[in-house]
């Protein structure tokens, strides 16, 4: 057990070195000095020259490196160069409509999976099941920012219930903005609870083949209360795998959602700063991004060792 | 006919039409892509233009056509690279099961794996300027671990069978045992896994497209089409709902194809697979 999680936490402070090596050298190779663009193809050499200094971008590249990494571990993601304020800042204010946006999504996709995949295993091969594998197959290939322009087309344009986009800002109230944030929600979580029902059926089902559920037939439990009882448990290994991955999913695909509904998330800090070749801020962001999917991916490992007796053991 | 062929035809004829047509429109399309033809601009689908027109008055049948050029050949070629480089990496792994090699190779996965594609993705296309080259290798660096890992996998059972021993005994070297026993056995296992990557590559393209990142204009892609229409669809709901329904049809189409294929290879989850 604790090699197993020594294990983990060296390979998770291995991939966030690599991530922001990688993350880092994309950034340095990419065409055009920010400090030039900044200031127009008329400004005076020594002008960039200054500029250059005061971003930090005239030290050498290793030591730009270690001062990028030691800021953001101790919160201080630099200075954004359009802005001309801090990014953490810029990222906290983004966060507070991203990250619940996130939640939300899983949340939502969680309710519609679960009951979803537990209902087509326990109907497995009849019509029920045939419907619901029906509806994931329509919703792995339905592309999320499609998929929310016709919610915005139904609800927005022609029923009227909610706003097309846009976010009041959670001083306006918590319900307000819980509304302004259900059809990006919804468009995120859809074709995510497709893949999560599916993983959620195909688990039971190979649970419902083994050996300790016919045991549990024979001592006189119907196929339900052994599905309930056994089964589910033993099913939710996988299903917490591909859940700490739908995290991830949700996150990158706010970032395109953001889009669609105009929400001031951290998508769209992206964005402008890619459009404003504000690459400080590319960097920082992405990186956050990053650290945050392997770190939700190393707490799934953990909770396997807390779930699965067997994995325990054989460590 | 049986279940999985029936998958397969159905989802082959689906995914045809769109591959079909899309290389058709490098000679003939209905209408030239690049007419516009401002008075002729939102009409609704009717009987001169099928599927009506964008706010330039350009045909959009005949913008979907040629859009599926560049949304099935970035994903070809991003399912290709993928390919080319993955299953390679999984050979050597497999044929050096255990050593440095493999070790590397299997981290190096696990690393690639553990990033968010798609974040990856805008920012090497944010980058190095929006485009579909960048917008294929940003799509293709993540089929290489995919590829790698079912190939080390499928390739490691192989390696204790029978007549790879009797190719050991007789002689070969590991990378002839690779080339001549062990490829043409997983064939099959890596066909079905194109199919499903080239469905995922044309979503991650669309998405792409739609914020801006993937071909820039005037070449028309499924992603564009649904970002010029989105400022329009309360006005013309056609110019999102036509370029989002061939995104569809076409992913579907691949995923009952890939599911048939996976069928007819493991009748054993025939009904199971997820």
């Amino acid at each position: 057990m604790i090699a197993y999680i020594l294990g983990r936490i060296a390979s998770l402070f291995i991939s966030l070195i690599v991530a922001s090596l990688v993350i880092f050298m994309v950034v340095e190779v990419a065409p055009g000095d920010p400090a030039a663009f900044m200031l127009g193809v008329n400004a005076k050499p020594d002008t960039v020259a200054a500029l250059r200094a005061e971003l930090g971008l005239d030290v050498p590249k290793a030591e730009r490196y270690l001062n990028w990494v030691t800021g953001m571990v101790q919160g201080d993601f630099g200075t954004s160069y359009t802005y001309r304020s801090p990014i953490s800042k810029m990222v906290a204010e983004r966060l507070w409509v991203s990250l619940p946006l996130a939640i939300y999504a899983l949340i939502l996709s969680t309710l519609i999976a679960f009951p979803a995949g537990i209902y087509a295993a326990s109907r497995r091969g009849r019509i029920g099941d045939l419907g619901v594998m029906a509806a994931t197959q329509l919703g792995v290939a339905v592309p999320n920012f499609w998929f929310a322009m016709i919610l915005v087309l139904i609800f927005a344009i022609n029923l009227g219930w909610v706003s097309a986009g846009g976010f009041p800002g959670w001083d306006k109230g918590f319900w307000a903005c819980m509304a302004a944030l259900t059809l990006p929600a919804i468009a995120l979580a859809l074709p995510q609870a497709a893949i999560l029902a599916r993983v959620m059926r195909s688990s039971l089902l190979d649970m419902l083949d083994e050996d300790f559920i016919r045991t549990a037939r024979a001592k006189g439990l119907t196929e339900g209360q052994a599905l309930w009882r056994h089964a589910l448990k033993n099913a939710l290994i996988p299903v917490l795998t591909i859940l700490g991955l739908q995290f991830s999913f949700l996150l990158a695909g706010s970032i395109i959602i953001e889009q669609v509904f105009y929400l001031p998330g951290l998508g769209r800090l992206v964005f402008q700063a890619i459009t404003q070749r504000d690459l400080i801020t590319v960097e920082s962001v992405v990186m956050l991004l990053v650290f945050a999917v392997i770190v939700v991916n190393f707490l799934v490992d953990l909770t396997y060792a807390v779930v699965d007796p067997r994995l325990r053991a054989r460590h | 006919m049986t279940r999985p062929w029936r998958s397969i035809l159905i989802g082959g004829a689906l995914a045809a039409v769109f591959v079909l047509s899309a290389l058709i429109s490098y000679v003939w399309t209905p209408f030239p892509i690049d007419g516009v033809d401002i008075p002729n601009k939102l009409r609704p689908p009717g009987a001169t233009h099928w599927l009506g027109t964008d706010h330039y008055g350009r045909d959009i049948l005949s913008m979907v056509i040629v859009g599926g050029r560049t949304s099935l050949a970035v994903a070809v070629v991003a399912v290709g690279i993928g390919m080319v480089i993955g299953v390679p990496l999984g050979l050597w792994a497999a044929a050096r099961r255990g050593s440095w090699v493999d070790e590397v190779i299997m981290r190096g996965n696990d690393l690639i794996f553990a990033f968010p594609s798609l974040v990856i993705a805008i920012l090497i296309t944010g980058i190095f300027g929006a485009g579909a080259v960048n917008a294929i290798i940003a799509i293709g660096i993540f089929n290489i671990p995919v590829f790698a890992r079912l190939t080390r996998g499928a390739a490691l059972s192989l390696w204790s069978r029978d007549f790879v021993l009797a190719a050991r005994v007789a002689g070969k070297s590991s990378l002839r045992i690779s080339a001549e026993h062990i490829l043409p056995n997983i064939t099959s296992l890596l066909i079905v896994q194109g199919t499903i990557q080239f469905s995922l590559g044309i979503l991650a393209e669309a998405g792409l497209s739609y914020v801006g990142l993937g071909a820039q204009p005037p070449t028309p892609s499924w992603g564009r089409m649904l970002a010029d229409a989105q400022t329009m669809v309360a006005l013309a709901p056609h110019m999102a709902l036509i370029p989002g329904l061939a995104i569809v049809l076409t992913v579907m189409g691949l995923n009952l194809m890939g599911d048939g294929l996976r069928d007819l290879t493991d009748p054993r989850i025939r009904m199971q697979r997820t």
